[in-house]
């Protein structure tokens, strides 16, 4: 365990940007949002970004490969950059847990390996909530505010900041600051997550009965009548899979440019009506099947093909965001609740 | 006022006048708002207070598809979505019965947040005062200072073309000049100008919130969404197509904008969309003469018409600095 | 670097009604008046045929400059479309200089058959303006450039 004064984290913080490439939240105009460190930027305490960290790895937009068109010549160019290393601060443990759950998709064969490298050169610090939002139901997918993973995990207790390295990297990291860190104690982080575990469990949304969310009742959900009532009110935009930490869809598409072809890739929505667009038309007609597939996959589709894994983190974000705010919580009480 | 509603709309629905009520229904969180289709088994969770923002008018596009009238609830700034709808022939009005209700204003849990104000658990509505009761103690606020963006222009008028009233009309004087902001824009140098709107825009994720959520905003297929329209895009790809976008969604609806500022309040990213749409408006207003979209339901719109004597582009762009 | 900002010869589209001003450009250049080579002209039925994507299309794709050229208003080879033109470049460009665009990127004019002097004039003109500008950065798509 090390730890430093918060008063000198600004110094920590330089410290690490002078090595590496540092991200971090900071308050913005709307809300805090991850940007790259630059002298004077704070830290932000929010609990949430409006954004989330997926966009490290799983960026909204990535080049994949252009080609060159000459004469009858086409040239294949590799547009892929080699990634510097980073650091992303102040990860809270929902969106920690995403990047498992991220990895869970695109480290499996075949891998990603755009994906792959960039997780390659991350490293992460995570930071304990102690301010939670009355959105926030991590709790509910066995996620501890209080204790989160990553590799470096930190709290802020008092006006001490305390880290404890979690993996090889970590280690590596603390140790290269090892001159500006102090050796702390850990009992005052133990009393510090019991209380931030209480607060946890203050937290509003507590009964959340996601038990029923079975493979083996996939059909069952499936045809739920509740889910024409629950779609009506979407106006099928984007903005839940766009702020979820978990949504992993994208889309591959040819931009045309002025001499050839750039082929990129970027997030998609199941939400949209030309996702998984087919030469022959979109296999989801309308709204309703559109909004149960975003919750089905991420309540019955991946838990089926990942361990149990439930593929939401309990961030909270679409239910701060969505316009008519329908969301994974309402979804959840009426489709799962009747089997209670 | 909540209350009245309910009564009425169980009254309407017993009857047999509608067969389905368009209004609003609570989540979890008293901020927790969603549009739904009532019958007579819920009619009671009907609600109405400061957090029930959405405007309802864009649905009775697909619900008047279907068999049956439904009621809808109008507040003043929808009762104008509403009239530009019906002008543009996107429902059938032998289909809707439409109940005007006034609005004191409404709040959003986002500036709330923003203010400090968290753990919001129920509110207390008052014309001038509101009482916010949070899991931390009961915030007590002038409405002045909580009110969202767009209700503080608002005159609380309705556009006439309801089928009834219910409540009274509330009169109010308008808290800011709506144009103030546009204003301050066009004082500025062309630089600071696109400095401001490439710091704002830069944050777009293209979620397609402000589009689908905008009620001028029918289309069936949008251009951006089209293939072959060979400006379709799915994300921000560059800062041209991030520009690109928002001067094109506010272009196709600019005479048709009734500024109800549904578009930055869905905002995931906090843009001040409301601006673009308002520029339009401005300039409309003194190039052609003022005209709110949504007041009148013969008035051609003002792209629609033209003048011999119009102004030239010269003319106008330019005068701001 | 510094000698090709010296030598800065922009692009500049001229979309151009059909009837009234493709047949100025055409009167232009059998009066052999001269005109810069920077022009590319795009022929459009109407000018109200031109959509403000059109316009914004052309930037993307590497225009330093856009001009509009229709019939005279009153002598619309359709009877009104110019007027409506005129309205929609009226509120476009007025968006666009709103967002920061330099004003003197894009403009609006009206040049009839008869008037080949007037068509090579205001484009030595514009292309004059726009080179002074340099380049556009501000409507410009990084991905259209080599």
């Amino acid at each position: 365990m090390k730890k430093i004064q918060l008063s000198l984290l600004p110094k920590l913080l330089s410290a690490i940007a002078a090595k590496k490439a540092l991200y971090l939240p900071v308050d913005g105009k709307a809300g805090a949002d991850y940007k790259r460190y630059e002298e004077g930027d704070t830290l932000s305490r929010a609990c949430r970004t409006n954004r989330s960290a997926k966009d490290f790895f799983f960026p909204q937009v990535e080049d994949m490969a252009a080609f060159r068109v000459e004469g009858k010549k086409i040239e294949i160019i590799d547009t892929r950059k080699e990634n510097e290393d980073f650091v992303i601060f102040g990860v809270r443990a929902c969106d920690v847990r995403s990047f498992d759950i991220l990895d869970r998709v695109f480290l499996a064969d075949p891998v990603d390996t755009f994906y792959e490298n960039r997780r390659q050169h991350a490293t992460v610090v995570s930071l304990a909530c102690d301010a939670p939002e009355e959105t926030c139901f991590c709790r509910q997918f066995d996620i501890l505010a209080e204790d989160p993973a990553g590799d470096v995990a930190a709290w802020i207790v008092g006006d001490e900041m305390y880290f404890k390295a979690k993996t090889e990297k970590g280690k590596k990291l603390l140790s290269s600051l090892d001159v500006l860190l102090a050796d702390g104690d850990s009992a005052p982080v133990e009393k510090e997550k019991k209380h931030l575990e209480a607060i946890q469990h203050k937290l509003p949304i507590s009964e959340f009965n996601k038990e029923h969310f079975k493979p083996e009742d996939l059909m069952e959900h499936f045809n739920d009548p509740a889910w024409a009532e629950l779609s009506e009110a979407c106006l099928g935009c984007g903005t839940c899979t766009f702020v979820c930490p978990t949504c992993q869809c994208f889309d591959i598409r040819d931009f045309k440019t002025n001499d050839g072809v750039l082929r990129y890739r970027c997030w998609d929505s199941c939400m949209y009506s030309d996702f998984t667009k087919m030469a022959a038309e979109n296999p989801r007609h309308t709204q309703l099947e559109r909004f149960r597939q975003r919750f089905m996959h991420k309540l019955v589709y991946y838990p089926a093909n990942n361990d149990g894994i439930y593929g939401c983190v309990g961030c909270g974000r679409c239910l701060a965001k969505c316009p008519i705010s329908m969301n994974i919580v309402k979804v959840v009480k009426k489709i799962g609740g009747k089997k209670a | 006022m909540q209350k009245m509603m309910q009564d009425r709309a169980r009254e309407l629905l017993s009857s047999g006048k509608v067969d389905r009520v368009l209004g609003w229904i609570e989540g979890d969180f008293v901020y927790d708002v969603t549009p739904h289709v009532f019958r007579e088994n819920d009619i009671d969770q009907l609600i109405y207070h400061s957090f029930a923002s959405q405007n309802l008018s864009k649905y009775l596009v697909g619900e008047t598809k279907k068999d049956g009238v439904i009621a809808v609830f109008l507040r003043p700034c929808d009762s104008y979505s509403f009239v530009q709808l019906l002008k543009e022939h996107r429902f059938d009005r032998e289909k809707v019965y439409a109940i005007a209700i006034p609005c004191l204003g409404k709040v959003d849990a986002e500036d709330l947040r923003a203010m400090g104000i968290r753990g919001i658990t129920g509110v207390t509505d008052g014309k001038e005062r509101i009482i916010l009761h949070t899991l931390y103690g009961d915030v007590e606020k002038e409405k002045s200072e909580v009110i969202a963006e767009r209700c503080r222009k608002c005159r609380g008028v309705h556009a006439p073309y309801f089928d009834e009233r219910l409540g009274e009309e509330l009169t109010k004087e308008p808290l800011t000049d709506r144009f103030e902001m546009v204003e301050k824009l066009e004082k500025m140098t062309a630089e600071e100008r696109f400095a401001f709107w490439q710091d704002e825009l830069s944050r777009c994720i293209r979620c397609n919130a402000c589009r689908n959520v905008c009620p001028a905003c029918t289309c069936e297929k949008c251009v951006f969404d089209n293939a072959a329209s060979g400006i379709e895009n799915k994300a921000p790809a560059s800062s041209f197509e991030e520009q690109n976008f928002h001067i094109i969604r506010a272009f196709h609806v600019a005479g048709r904008c009734t500024d109800c500022g549904q578009c930055s309040r869905v905002c995931p990213q906090g843009i001040p969309l409301h601006l673009l749409n308002r520029k339009f408006i401005k300039d409309i207003n003194s190039c052609y003469g003022e005209y709110r979209a949504g007041a009148d339901l013969e008035e051609k719109a003002p792209l629609n018409r033209f003048d011999v004597d119009d102004c030239e582009p010269g003319d106008v762009v330019g005068k701001g600095e | 670097m510094q000698v090709n900002e010296e030598k800065f010869e922009p692009t500049i589209v001229a979309f151009c009604c059909n009837w009234c001003s493709y047949a100025g450009a055409d009167l232009s250049g059998t009066n052999r008046l001269q005109y810069p080579a920077n022009v590319k002209i795009i022929r459009v039925p109407c000018s109200c045929r031109v959509n403000p994507m059109f316009i914004l299309r052309a930037f993307q794709r590497g225009a330093d400059g856009v001009i509009l050229c229709g019939c005279h208003p009153g002598d619309c080879h359709y009877t009104t479309g110019n007027y409506f033109t005129r309205r929609r470049m009226t509120l476009l460009f007025s968006m666009l200089e709103f967002l920061g665009i330099e004003k003197e990127r894009t403009r609006l004019e009206w040049v009839s058959a008869a008037e080949g002097a007037k068509f090579a004039a205001t484009m030595n003109d514009f292309v004059a303006t726009v080179t002074k500008l340099g380049k556009n950065r501000r409507l410009e798509d990084l991905r259209c450039k080599k």
